[in-house]
């Protein structure tokens, strides 16, 4: 993608966010562009969290800036930024109507009656929910909450919007649903969202870009792709997906178990033995014992039923990455 | 049909458990309702002499006569003033109390929230005869301030503590969402906490106008006979022995506001609400 010629809609810059105890956040460098979700994913504790609420202007950070389409948000109390956050749960106002609840950001504007009336209908429609405008929030589902603070959120057509693990709290079939929901708003309103989840799944079928964070730093910045393919260091490459790390010289090579592929006849070097075989649909897991490591491939049937326990094999390498030894 | 009634036919049909819950429930209400029909059948006879069950002559002489009592129609009134006063004047101090311990965290938070406490565990008339000395420098003995403060140093305990816990169940993310979609922390304050911790807060604010009913101790006290409210009236009442039905008629007017509240607020009065109100966090 040429980033160059896109505009950049947050900027963050040096940013720090240090708590008392010495946890946080520092020197969090991000650029996102307009029209994009970027997903910061990571570990519980990671601060992927704690950068989305410095945003929404939840935490006071402790250094460097944040600028929205220029100009810097760091001092703005959270009514004044240009941001709208949904929360992972209690969302909505349990006293007030879904219509009250969604009316309220607009009133505080000063909107007239009718035009309110009309984006509210609006956008029940785009959350697909019309008609619920008399129900209280607690009438509804946990999903249906949270697509009315979702909708919410989007009547102020905000700058950027913000999601703090909104879909978490759901099962995960309506999660899935919700997800796609999401992805085509987006790209129907052309909105520029950040997205914050610890669920890698979600995040690739989500994103136009991952952060992958840890213990506060931002490992690599990249499309589910490139994260995928071209993991930058060990961290990543375990935590998104299935990896295999093969210690060769002074070397690690990290593989994916789709790209290992198995020869039953033994011909190659990286020779292993047969530990397990399990059918999980339309293909095959077989673990190999090589030396002290247990490394996992996914291969077709046809090939699995050429394979018993206990069968020595040899492995060859496809599409690898390779990283220093740690 | 009165065969039915044998006692030991009761026991068998309905269990040992059961009978023995029944006997007590029995007992109980016998203890609970019995001085209160006692009570309405004083208040509402014309005459009546005690070994009979029931009134000599039915009627309102003694309502009347309460009504046609200057002083006692004014402690009605002057109950009332102390009352809502009380209340108001508790609420304007303690909310914000009570939003402070739920929400912020800030050293001797504790020590500030079992404060309150200590007002209700000395002897009370020892803290009153200790603040009459302060109320005579000031010169609030036998003015309504001054029963008012009384009445307030009472009802504190309920007014920090009960709103308190209502504020702590508000989730946070309901307050920050209200600021996202651009609500002040004051509107945020009044449009989104205050509402949903209205349960908590009625229920405080009952106990304090109750409360405030019915105090007699302090009132005397510092109301130095100046204020006289109807509990300090009744003393005078239930020292005149020939007059006992007056006092069942003030009974009866002490008990109509608070019937018709706890009515309003049945839904919110319950054993959970009064616990909440007391967990320590």
């Amino acid at each position: 993608m040429n980033d160059k010629a896109r505009k950049v809609k947050l900027q963050i810059a040096d940013m720090a966010k240090k708590y008392p105890n010495g946890d946080g956040v520092e020197h969090i460098n991000l650029d996102i562009y307009e029209g994009e979700i970027v997903t910061l994913l990571g570990p519980s504790g990671c601060g992927k969290t704690t950068i989305l609420r410095a945003v929404g202007g939840f935490h006071d950070i402790t250094g460097g800036d944040m600028l929205i389409d220029g100009k810097s948000i760091k001092d703005l109390p959270p009514e004044k930024r240009p941001t709208a956050m949904v929360f992972q749960s209690y969302n909505l106002w349990p006293h007030m109507t879904i219509y009250e609840n969604l009316a309220y950001g607009l009133k505080l504007r000063k909107t007239p009656k009718s035009e309110i009336d009309a984006s509210i209908k609006d956008v029940l429609n785009l959350v697909s929910m019309p008609g619920v405008e008399k129900k209280f929030p607690s009438q509804l589902s946990g999903g249906q909450q949270q697509r009315i603070a979702i909708a919410r959120s989007l009547l102020l057509k905000p700058s950027l919007l913000l999601l703090d693990e909104p879909f978490s709290a759901l099962d995960a079939k309506i999660r899935q649903q919700m997800r796609e929901e999401l992805k085509k708003i987006q790209s129907d309103l052309g909105i520029t969202v950040v997205f914050v989840t610890h669920d890698q799944e979600e995040a690739m079928a989500l994103s136009h870009r991952i952060v992958v964070m840890n213990k506060g730093k931002i490992e690599q910045v990249g499309s589910p792709t490139e994260i995928y393919d071209e993991p930058a260091n060990r961290y990543v490459a375990s935590f998104i997906g299935e990896m295999n790390f093969i210690d060769m010289d002074n070397k690690t090579i990290a593989v994916r178990p789709e790209n290992l592929s198995v020869d039953p006849e033994a011909k190659g070097d990286l020779k292993g033995e047969v530990r397990t075989i399990m059918i999980l649909g339309h293909y095959v897991q077989v673990t190999v014992q090589h030396g002290d490591n247990v490394l996992k491939c996914f291969v077709d049937r046809e090939i699995s039923e050429k394979l018993s326990v206990g069968a020595k094999v040899s492995l060859e390498i496809g599409k690898h990455v390779t990283f220093d030894k740690e | 049909m009165f065969k039915y009634m044998n006692p030991r036919r009761f026991y068998y049909a309905v269990g040992r458990k059961k009978f023995f819950e029944f006997i007590l429930l029995a007992i109980f209400i016998l203890f609970f309702y019995g001085p209160l029909m006692n009570m309405l059948l004083l208040a509402f006879s014309n005459k009546y002499e005690v070994p009979a069950v029931i009134a000599q002559e039915w009627g309102f002489k003694w309502w009347d006569y309460v009504f046609s009592q200057k002083s006692l129609v004014s402690s009605i009134v002057q109950s009332f003033i102390v009352a809502i006063a009380t209340t108001f004047i508790s609420m304007i101090f303690c909310i914000p109390a009570a939003y402070s311990i739920a929400r912020f965290k800030y050293p001797g938070r504790k020590i500030f929230m079992l404060s309150f406490l200590l007002t209700n565990a000395f002897p009370k008339i020892g803290i009153y005869t200790s603040i009459a000395v302060l109320f005579y420098k000031y010169g609030l003995m036998g003015t309504y301030p001054g029963v008012i403060i009384i009445h307030m140093i009472n009802s504190m305990m309920f007014m920090v503590w009960l709103p308190s816990s209502a504020f702590r169940a508000v989730h946070r993310q309901q307050e920050e969402a209200a600021r996202d979609v651009g609500a002040g922390p004051i509107r945020t304050f009044f449009k989104v906490t205050m509402p949903m911790a209205m349960p908590g807060i009625s229920v405080a604010t009952l106990y304090t106008f109750l409360g405030s009913m019915e105090e007699a101790q302090g009132t005397m006290l510092v109301g130095m006979g100046k204020i006289q409210t109807m509990p300090v009236a009744m003393y005078g009442i239930v020292l005149d022995s020939s007059a006992v039905q007056i006092g069942a008629v003030f009974a009866i007017i002490l008990i109509i506001p608070s019937a018709v509240l706890i009515f309003l607020m049945r839904r919110y009065i319950g054993p959970e609400a009064i616990a909440g109100g007391f967990k320590m966090k």
